[in-house]
């Protein structure tokens, strides 16, 4: 039987992200005797059973990470651990994996019970390829993707014991910044992705490049519609290749092989084509809606819902027309 | 201040190619399929080599553990890049190969370096593969070679005064901005903000100098894997799309703002 650890962190203000609550549900739906141990900024007055709390957990940093979750660990005794796949998480993890001898699996997006074997789904080759796996090792970290499944009901514990950490540090935390042009790129929120493919840089049907008009258009439609924006690789590589760019584009809207695969209910790419490097960045997106001049682009061989062919400058300027009204 | 950088990195099929599973489990024709350096990798060695030419006395080297055919092929065209030496290991890596045994084979090859200089140690390499995707190997290299000071997708590396301010992508579209007194340091690269150098040949004929050799003393590497699949299948999703042709663009935005607003 297996001894379950839901490893959770907090955040800013001590408050849970909604992952280390899909987290405690996918763990729940495995059966059995469940522990949560907290670490983090307010980590002992939060849901689990075992805490690791104080001035140097409070900010996210691998060695102070890593100690939290070495202990809580090792004093759970736990021979399968189940843990937010956040930024955090990530970064820490593996590493406290490597100290106890144990494997670990990341982006899981189903864990499940098949007999007394634990398996996970996750997958391979940038979304392209899923595989379900299991192992002998343990303890075995499993991180599981955020929006794997919906969030359980935690009430803070009746007892807590807060474990002692000593995690010296040569790491400072300086705080965060957003993207300089004060543009969102994901937000995790949007129910909506807009995509923008390089054909907003390229010559229209009046022999002229439109940069301008194509920029107030994105982000017109970005602010009215509260969506995320992402962009193909080729229009961010522009940037690096002398042509003539969308300036609020960076390598942090890139969606696809070399990108992010986000998750949203609906997406809509304008000038872009569907090809697989670029679809990928779309496994996670359930509803999909392409704008591009050509019938025959990658989006209308089975990877769109709908292809609208036409001219994403006219249909982008009467919809963020609509969008105002 | 001088850096020994070091940038673990991996082979990945080239993205446009079709891939399909095999028994294994493999790729179908895997050694068929023409190969890149892994692009997270190859973001990481870009940013690691214009580190390494601001300040004088730093190295730079590769770890790569890929198939020593397929490794040389690549290197024919990352040499021609960027000056760097490469400590080649020639095994089986794809991405059904698990993560730990592969990390445990870099950080062994690291370590058994004779010249390293653990005071001016930063470790790069790409905060996930591009088979794989698991972003866990440059952690379990770190804690292999005792670095405890870690960072996970950067995105920005900056040398003041010794110490390194690092930008982090973490959620919500932010970056995390961290202060790290002084090496050594994991790095695990996101895009970082280079575009890809051009080829030199020149460059590309003095590093094969060095490269040749290393690739034919390339030391056989075998990673014992510790997964059971149970399953490994393309996605079966296939969509049915429906092509609008012939409306105007007016017809067009009224159905998509009725979409977005649904």
């Amino acid at each position: 039987m297996e001894n379950i650890l839901v490893l959770v962190h907090t955040n800013e203000g001590g408050i849970l992200p909604r992952a280390a609550l899909e987290t405690v549900a996918a763990a729940r739906a495995l059966g059995g005797e469940i522990t949560i141990a907290v670490f983090g900024e307010g980590a002992s007055a939060s849901i689990g059973s075992i805490a690791v709390d104080g001035d140097a957990f409070a900010v996210p940093r691998y060695s102070t990470d890593a100690a939290a979750a070495e202990a809580l660990v090792r004093h759970s005794g736990a021979t399968l651990v189940l843990a937010p796949n956040t930024s955090r998480m990530a970064r820490c993890l593996p590493g406290v994996a490597a100290r106890l001898n144990g494997a670990v699996d990341s982006h899981a997006v189903a864990v499940a019970r098949d007999g007394e074997a634990v398996t996970v789904t996750r997958w391979f080759y940038r979304q392209r390829i899923e595989g379900s796996l299991s192992r002998e090792a343990r303890p075995w970290f499993i991180l599981l993707e955020p929006g794997a499944c919906e969030p359980a009901e935690a009430a803070p514990a009746a007892a807590v014991e807060t474990l002692a950490v000593d995690a010296p540090s040569r790491t400072t935390h300086e705080g965060y910044v957003s993207p300089e042009t004060g543009e969102q790129t994901i937000r995790p929120d949007a129910r909506l992705l807009f995509v923008a493919g390089a054909g907003w840089t390229k010559k229209q049907p009046d022999g002229a490049i439109h940069t301008d008009e194509a920029a107030d258009l994105i982000l017109g439609f970005v602010r009215s519609a509260q969506s995320s924006l992402g962009s193909s690789k080729s229009l961010v590589d522009q940037s690096g290749e002398g042509q003539a760019v969308l300036p609020f584009l960076t390598h942090l809207h890139q969606v696809g092989q070399t990108g992010s695969t986000p998750r949203h209910r609906k997406g809509l790419a304008t000038c872009c084509h569907g090809e697989e490097p670029h679809v990928v960045g779309w496994r996670f997106i359930n509803d999909r809606r392409a704008v591009n001049l050509d019938p025959n682009c990658g989006w209308a061989r089975g990877k769109a819902d709908v292809l609208y062919v036409g001219d994403s400058f006219e249909v982008m300027r009467e919809l963020n027309r609509l969008l105002a009204e | 201040m001088s850096f020994d950088i070091i940038v673990c990195g991996g082979l990945a099929p080239d993205p446009l190619q079709s891939l399909e599973p095999a028994p294994g489990p493999a790729l179908k024709n895997e050694m068929m399929l023409p190969a890149v350096f892994d692009p997270w990798a190859a973001h990481a060695l870009y940013e690691a080599a214009h580190l390494a030419a601001q300040h004088p006395g730093n190295r730079l080297r590769v770890a790569c553990l890929a198939p020593k055919a397929k490794l040389q092929q690549v290197m024919m065209i990352m040499a021609q890049k960027l000056p760097f030496e490469l400590i080649p290991l020639d095994g089986a890596s794809n991405g059904f190969s698990d993560a730990m045994p592969t990390a445990e084979a870099l950080a062994s090859a690291i370590q058994a370096l004779p010249d390293l200089d653990r005071d001016r140690l930063l470790v790069f390499g790409g905060w996930e593969s591009a088979t794989r995707g698991a972003g866990v190997v440059m952690q379990i290299v770190g804690e292999r070679l005792g670095i405890t000071e870690q960072f996970l997708a950067v995105d920005e590396l900056r040398i003041d005064n010794g110490a390194l301010v690092i930008k982090e992508r973490v959620e919500g579209g932010r970056h995390m901005v961290s202060r790290c007194a002084a090496p050594p340091a994991v790095l695990a690269w996101a895009t970082g903000n280079l575009p890809e150098p051009p080829n030199h040949p020149q460059t590309g004929m003095a590093n094969m100098r060095t490269m040749m050799p290393a690739l034919q003393k390339a030391p056989p590497t075998a990673t014992a894997s510790g997964i059971a699949f149970r399953e490994v299948a393309l996605p079966k999703v296939q969509r049915e799309t429906r092509i609008v042709k012939d409306l105007p663009a007016a017809d067009i935005a009224r159905e998509l703002a009725a979409w977005v607003k649904e």
